[in-house]
């Protein structure tokens, strides 16, 4: 065989790229576009992940948009202070911080202390079981716990409890709310970080109704809305609802509430037992 | 070759031998940036500069390095070379010296690397054994012709958007079947030249 049937293309292919890379390299110095110092320093500060949770396509674009000024620094609903603080720091910013957000599943009524009308043997998926009756359980606003959000979730933040409910780790999750919005059920809330009192509950239906179909409901008594010394909590469609900007977190509620559905402080949760 | 010649193969790509709507190249563009006519126009620009340019250079490559050294089995690769070395340059030259430009193509540009409408015309031009000329309107008429389909189904998907639509058929679906009753009209093309 003829070497020579090896050599021609290889070298001719090779010779090609050769001169197509140097053409590019020349091309890359002479063409440089200046860009602007600070998007290279805020991309390089935010975390990468690409989830959009701030509106924008992915970080490059949140970054490009902090420096025209269609964004906010602490915009990125992933970052941590710190990092809000870098990139405003970067921008030359008075710092703007906002709390940290997590994504709180409002629904304790898992498979053992809820009703359900039927048994769902269909798609593993919270919005296919969603739109036959709004779901297996006699609760139409509770979590289906088939993990439509934890599919979702960028940073494997969600799991699904032995009780069959979707249950957030405060520590991974970012904030990104991609979770909510995938939610058919809007169980999904998202809650400041620090809050320790968070109302478990989403039925929006009177007390007698809720009481015959979940022991973890809110039944509507108004109890902890009178026990609130800080009158923090309010009533809206037969449900409890904290305001997060009023609520001291002193655990006055959680003792309070006679279906127990409202978390507080580890230690006065252990206290009500 | 006459001017009649170069008018057929014009009129041909534009509408007989509609890339898009006949050949059926170039879907995933046509498919995945038609929601809206504005990006639509500018995907439609960007391929019909990127393919009058690849038709060129790939003309070029072809007769002066590929059939002297009789290695016209590496077409492929070596199209596809130059493709993306080109888009790689045109990309690097517009933002330089047209910002404006480089914004209204976006990440449209890039894209085109992959457009498999670009790799198909430049190898009909080869297959057809144009010349020079006959290259640059095919390459031309090609593009325009990938742009007018690309910018009709835009327009028809936008209105699609408003009209009542059973769900089962919303967003997608009737975008395929919409793009497949445009390829039969297309076909209404056929025999015009």
């Amino acid at each position: 065989m003829d070497l020579s049937y090896i050599i021609i293309p290889v070298i001719s292919l090779g010779g090609m790229a050769l001169i197509f890379g140097a053409i590019l390299a020349v091309a890359s110095e002479k063409f440089k576009v200046e860009v602007d110092q600070r998007i290279i320093d805020i991309r390089a500060v935010l975390p990468g992940a690409n989830c959009g949770g701030c509106g924008f396509p992915g970080c490059d674009g949140y970054a490009n948009a902090v420096v025209s000024g269609a964004a906010k620094s602490n915009g990125c609903p992933v970052c941590s202070s710190e990092i809000a603080a870098q990139i405003a720091a970067i921008m030359g910013d008075i710092v703007e911080t906002c709390e940290k957000q997590i994504a709180h599943v409002i629904c304790k009524g898992g498979c053992d202390n809820s009703q359900a009308d039927f048994e769902y043997f269909g798609i593993k998926s919270c919005k296919a079981a969603n739109r036959i009756k709004g779901g297996s359980k006699s609760c139409k606003a509770g979590c289906l716990g088939l993990g439509t959000c934890v599919l979702v979730c960028p940073f494997d933040a969600i799991k699904i409890d032995e009780n069959r409910l979707a249950v957030v780790d405060p520590e991974k999750c970012t904030g990104c709310k991609q979770c909510v919005e995938e939610c058919p059920k809007h169980v999904i809330e998202m809650i400041p970080a620090s809050q320790q009192v968070i109302i478990n509950c989403n039925n929006k239906e009177p007390g007698k109704i809720v009481r015959q179909i979940c022991s973890v409901g809110c039944i509507g008594c108004k109890i902890c809305v009178k026990a609130c010394p800080h009158e923090a909590i309010g009533f809206e469609n037969n449900l409890a609802k904290i305001d997060y900007e009023k609520c001291t977190n002193c655990g006055v509620c959680v003792q309070k509430c006679p279906t127990k559905i409202i978390w507080g402080p580890p230690e006065i949760i252990d206290e009500v037992g | 070759m006459n001017t009649t010649s170069l008018f057929v193969i014009f009129i041909s790509g534009i509408l007989v031998n509609n890339f898009v709507m006949s050949r059926f190249l170039g879907i995933c563009p046509f498919v995945g940036v038609s929601k809206q006519v504005e990006t639509a126009i500018g995907m439609g620009m960007a391929v019909t500069f990127v393919i009058t340019l690849a038709s060129i250079l790939t003309y070029l490559v072809h007769y002066l390095l590929l059939v002297p050294l009789e290695i016209e089995y590496l077409q492929t690769i070596a199209f596809i070379l130059v493709i993306a070395a080109l888009v790689q340059f045109v990309e690097m030259v517009i933002q330089k010296s047209s910002p404006s430009l480089y914004k209204a193509l976006g990440v449209y540009l890039p894209l085109i690397t992959t457009n498999c409408a670009v790799l198909g015309v430049t190898i009909i031009n080869i297959q057809e054994s144009y010349n020079l000329i006959q290259t640059i309107v095919n390459g031309l008429s090609g593009a325009l012709g990938f742009a007018f389909a690309i910018f009709l189904f835009a327009g028809i998907r936008e209105r699609l958007e408003l009209s009542n639509i059973p769900s089962v058929f919303k967003g997608f679906p009737i975008a395929l079947i919409t793009a497949s009753l445009m390829s039969i009209a297309f076909l209404g093309f056929v025999g015009l030249v």
